[in-house]
């Protein structure tokens, strides 16, 4: 073998110099727990892409309505139905915003041209000629609203009853989960239905709806939590030092369970999203001249083969925003707790 | 194992108890009259009218009355559709929603376990991400969206299949696809997952050495251990079909319940509201409790800490 060949001698060998200040060193900067996920949500690209169009259209959803001309609201009947038309992108005829519709024929016209009419509606308009771009954005908005305040109502129940019933224990925790169980049974399609059925269709009553039967999931994973947490010696430690049951609770566990929280969270906003669209689907949707995205995808619906993007455009919309919430939930869901990591 | 199934029977007949309970009340607060110009009547003619279908009588013995003639499968008559009994007008939509929940079902997991099996063998592949990109596109959005969609691409605008109705095999074709993509959405990820995992156990290994072909080895030893946990998936799965189909029925005009259900809650027609309700309601309840009681059966661990708790 040729390596036989190599000497090695003793000079090539030097004792490590150990200095004792140094040994205890910290190569890389601590991090808490929030940097710590940040970093590991960082590497999710489907979730950053996400979480970035989600604040771009969260932005729209508030700008849009304020830099169209029209007024969501606003009837025009002499330019209804006109289909999407925008300025530069006209010319460019492979694009769907360049004023054309086509009849049943096959044939191709310009309606703008056809019927004089000299505006620019970026997303047309409906049958009543309001304007859709207008119409879409209010409609995140709206839809966006109900989400969010469905989901922050749910968590704050979840959180406070699933906290109690964990925490207290004993009689008072089993008489809390058997009612968590019977109102898990009943389907919350019914639930909703018959609420909105009683209240009548509105912002409100679909967010009081929502969150009748949303908060138990919440409520059972925060009960577990406390359940975990209740035997550990930080506890027992607040316990010891004189605190009480509910700063032990709202001071000391819940911080700890934080991560959950927001999964839990980001989870039922999409899921609020989904109902509310379903409910206008079945006429128990919010009333005109009020728009969200599933008021508006079903109006769509009624005029499809005539002038498809009425349908089109929100349904794009609403399908962008669920599969971007999701995404997000998931990035979070593997951040926060890599033990869910599926 | 009996012990546990009769306390799951118990909850269930407590949660149909407060469901039709809590139906039969909500339904009297709403505002509004199941006639048609019940305004224009005169008193005497509305006093008819309220008495002929007991809606005169105090709510108590209203109540004790609805929830006996349920418990004998009596729903009382529809108020709009010419006086059938709803029973008869719930049995005649039966047959379609039926069918369209069975074929969106068998297709749905057929096709997503494939989906979830072809994945996991071909891990981090092209085929991989596209069933995780499927997976993810189905379980996010609605059922409708689809529907949607693919009325407009695929009938109006390729003209392959009937846009809407129920006349005939091709036309359960997109309702079923609509409604499946969630079911196969979700039978991929969960398959997928369990596969990874079955597949890096060690008696997989042990096949391997022995010297089973890739496809006995996929098939014969993972595929049947990874189906195990898929079971506690199918409960969730028959109820978004059911309240997809709610939507589904009423986008292609297929005459199922749930289209009549739509109609109804339109017409103020109660009787119908409440039958339709009280029938979801049941589906869910027994399907959810059928599919707990089964994975009790496959999977002992569920009894034991079932029992614990007592």
């Amino acid at each position: 073998m040729s390596n036989k060949d190599i000497t090695i001698s003793k000079d090539m060998f030097a004792p490590v110099h150990i200095d004792p200040s140094k040994s205890e060193k910290i190569a890389k900067p601590s991090l808490n727990f929030w940097q710590d996920s940040w970093l590991r949500v960082r590497k999710n690209k489907g979730a950053v892409v996400s979480m970035v169009i989600l604040v771009i259209m969260i932005l729209m959803a508030f700008v849009g309505p304020m830099i169209t001309p029209y007024s969501y609201d606003t009837q025009n009947t002499k330019h209804n139905n006109l289909p999407p038309r925008i300025q530069g992108l006209e010319d460019v005829h492979w694009l769907p915003f360049d004023g054309t519709l086509s009849r049943r024929d096959g044939t191709v016209y310009n309606a703008y041209e056809v019927r004089k009419v000299d505006a620019y509606y970026w997303f047309g308009t409906d049958n009543l000629g309001r304007d859709q771009f207008a119409r879409v954005w209010k409609g995140t908005q709206v839809s966006l609203f109900i989400a969010f305040m469905a989901a922050l109502i749910d968590m704050a129940i979840g959180v406070a009853y699933g906290a109690i019933s964990g925490y207290l224990g004993g009689r008072i925790d089993s008489v809390m989960q058997r009612i968590i169980e019977v109102i898990v049974g009943i389907p919350n399609l019914i639930v909703v239905v018959l609420m909105i059925l009683v209240l009548k269709p509105g912002i409100i009553p679909i967010i009081i709806a929502l969150t009748i039967t949303g908060w138990t999931s919440m409520a059972r994973v925060v009960r577990a939590q406390v359940l975990k947490f209740k035997g550990q010696e930080f506890v027992l430690a607040a316990k010891t030092l004189g605190a009480s049951n509910s700063s032990i609770i709202f001071k000391h566990m819940i911080p700890n369970m934080f991560g959950v929280i927001i999964i839990n969270t980001m989870f039922s906003i999409p899921n609020a999203i989904f109902f509310e669209a379903f409910l206008s689907f079945i006429g128990l949707g919010l009333q005109e001249p009020h728009a969200s995205l599933g008021t508006l995808v079903n109006a769509g619906f009624k005029s499809m083969i005539a002038f498809p993007y009425q349908m089109i455009i929100p349904s794009i919309m609403i399908a962008l925003i669920m599969v971007c919430f999701n995404l997000v939930a998931d990035g979070l869901r593997d951040a926060l707790d890599p033990k869910m990591r599926d | 194992m009996v012990k546990y199934i009769l306390k799951r029977v118990g909850y269930m007949i407590i949660t149909l108890f407060i469901v039709t309970s809590l139906t039969f009340f909500l339904m009297k607060l709403i505002p509004g009259s199941p006639f048609n110009n019940f305004e224009k009547l005169s008193e005497v003619q509305r006093n008819i009218l309220l008495d002929k279908y007991g809606l005169n009588d105090p709510l108590p013995v209203q109540y004790f009355n609805y929830m006996m003639n349920l418990v004998k499968g009596d729903l009382g008559v529809s108020f709009q559709f010419d006086n059938t009994p709803v029973t008869e007008l719930i049995a005649n939509r039966l047959g379609p929603s039926a069918q369209l929940g069975f074929q969106a079902m068998v297709v749905g997991s057929i096709l997503g376990i494939l989906l979830g099996v072809i994945a996991a063998l071909k891990q981090n592949t092209w085929i991989d991400y596209g069933s995780t990109f499927i997976a993810v596109v189905g379980k996010s959005i609605p059922s409708f969206i689809f529907a949607g969609l693919m009325q407009y691409y695929i009938s109006v605008k390729l003209g392959w299949l009937p846009v809407m109705l129920w006349k005939g095999p091709e036309y359960t074709i997109l309702p079923t696809i609509a409604l499946a993509m969630f079911p196969i959405s979700i039978a991929a990820r969960f398959m997928r997952t369990e596969m990874v995992e079955v597949l890096g156990s060690d008696y997989i290994t042990l096949a391997r050495a022995k010297g089973a072909s890739r496809w006995q080895i996929s098939f014969k030893h993972a595929l049947r251990n990874a189906l195990i946990p898929v079971v506690t998936v199918l409960g969730p799965l028959a109820v978004s079909l059911m309240t997809g189909s709610l939507v589904i029925e009423q986008i292609f005009g297929i005459p199922g319940i749930g289209e009549q259900f739509v109609k109804s809650i339109n017409m103020n027609d109660y009787p119908v509201i409440m039958g339709t309700n009280i029938l979801f309601a049941v589906l869910f309840i027994v399907v959810i409790l059928i599919v707990d009681i089964l994975y009790g059966i496959i999977d002992p661990r569920i009894r034991v800490s079932g029992g614990k708790t007592k």
